[in-house]
């Protein structure tokens, strides 16, 4: 019994799932922020595991871009929550509804 | 079969960490669980013969985006307040109904799309090293690299801005206007 890429590919979309859930769930904007965090590491594993099956380079490539995008997008969006916090002294985003159209 | 052995027990570990991220009060623990998701990620990228990808995975996300995650974290203060009550009727319900949806199709999507066995093209036996990596990326996708370049940068700048022109400025001319 040997470790195929479909077990890496199930994982992470069981992973995917998972921060798809905290996003849906958790009220707190930091907790949102790390189940998306969880989300785009699972689609890293995807890329490096299609990689690795497929013998392509590139699958690790993407994953070092997709990293990159991450970082720069945690560092926007802590800066806002940032921001956010020290106006309204709360992280909930239950209380940041006055877009709602 | 020592590979087998390692996938189920970090698989294990990392559906743990991510259950604990789902379910704890405490941002702090959700934290922790997420590193304990990142560093399994980091054990199956090693497992895939992608070795440098798994020492910036422990650097970047490990070692940086975590510690700016506790480090806004302690700034703006613990929040334990998070109250449970489902704002939306049903929302758990909804939440696990759509999510584990979600799982089952991006799973049968994938059953019948992927195609094994094509190994046609490509080098078996890819191991990821820093120069393989590098031919890549500072080869093919240069104009790839450079755009991250000008997006961090862009970011960087960004984060700049918020902290300089971000609310407490207003709050600081505030009561000069009142006076």
């Amino acid at each position: 019994m040997t470790v195929t890429v479909a077990w890496y590919m199930v994982f992470a979309a069981v992973l995917f799932s998972m921060g798809a859930a905290g996003v849906l769930l958790r009220r707190n904007a930091l907790v949102m922020f790390m189940s998306i965090e969880l989300m785009l590491n699972s689609v890293n594993l995807t890329f490096i595991a299609a990689g690795s099956e497929l013998g392509l380079i590139e699958g690790q490539v993407a994953a070092l871009f997709v990293m990159v995008v991450a970082a720069a997008e945690v560092t926007v969006g802590l800066a806002i929550l940032v921001a956010v916090f020290r106006r309204r002294s709360s992280a909930n985003v239950d209380e940041l509804s006055e877009l709602r159209g | 079969m020592t590979e087998v052995i390692l996938f189920g027990l970090f698989a294990a570990v990392a559906l743990a960490g991510a259950v604990v991220m789902l379910t704890a009060r405490n941002p702090v623990y959700s934290a922790m669980g997420l590193l304990v998701v990142m560093f399994s990620m980091a054990l199956f990228y090693v497992l895939l013969d992608a070795h440098f990808v798994a020492a910036v995975q422990l650097l970047v996300y490990a070692g940086a985006v975590m510690t700016l995650f506790l480090f806004v974290i302690m700034m703006i203060g613990v929040d334990k307040r998070e109250d449970t009550a489902e704002s939306i009727p049903f929302q758990r319900l909804i939440t696990f109904v759509v999510a584990g949806g979600l799982a089952v199709v991006i799973i049968i999507a994938g059953y019948k799309a992927w195609v094994t066995g094509s190994d046609s093209f490509g080098t078996p036996d890819l191991v990821g090293t820093i120069e393989t990596v590098a031919d890549s990326l500072f080869g093919t996708w240069t104009i790839a690299f450079l755009s991250t370049v000008l997006l961090l940068t862009i970011a960087a700048l960004g984060t700049i801005a918020l902290a300089l022109f971000g609310p407490t400025a207003v709050r600081e001319t505030e009561p000069e206007d009142g006076a």
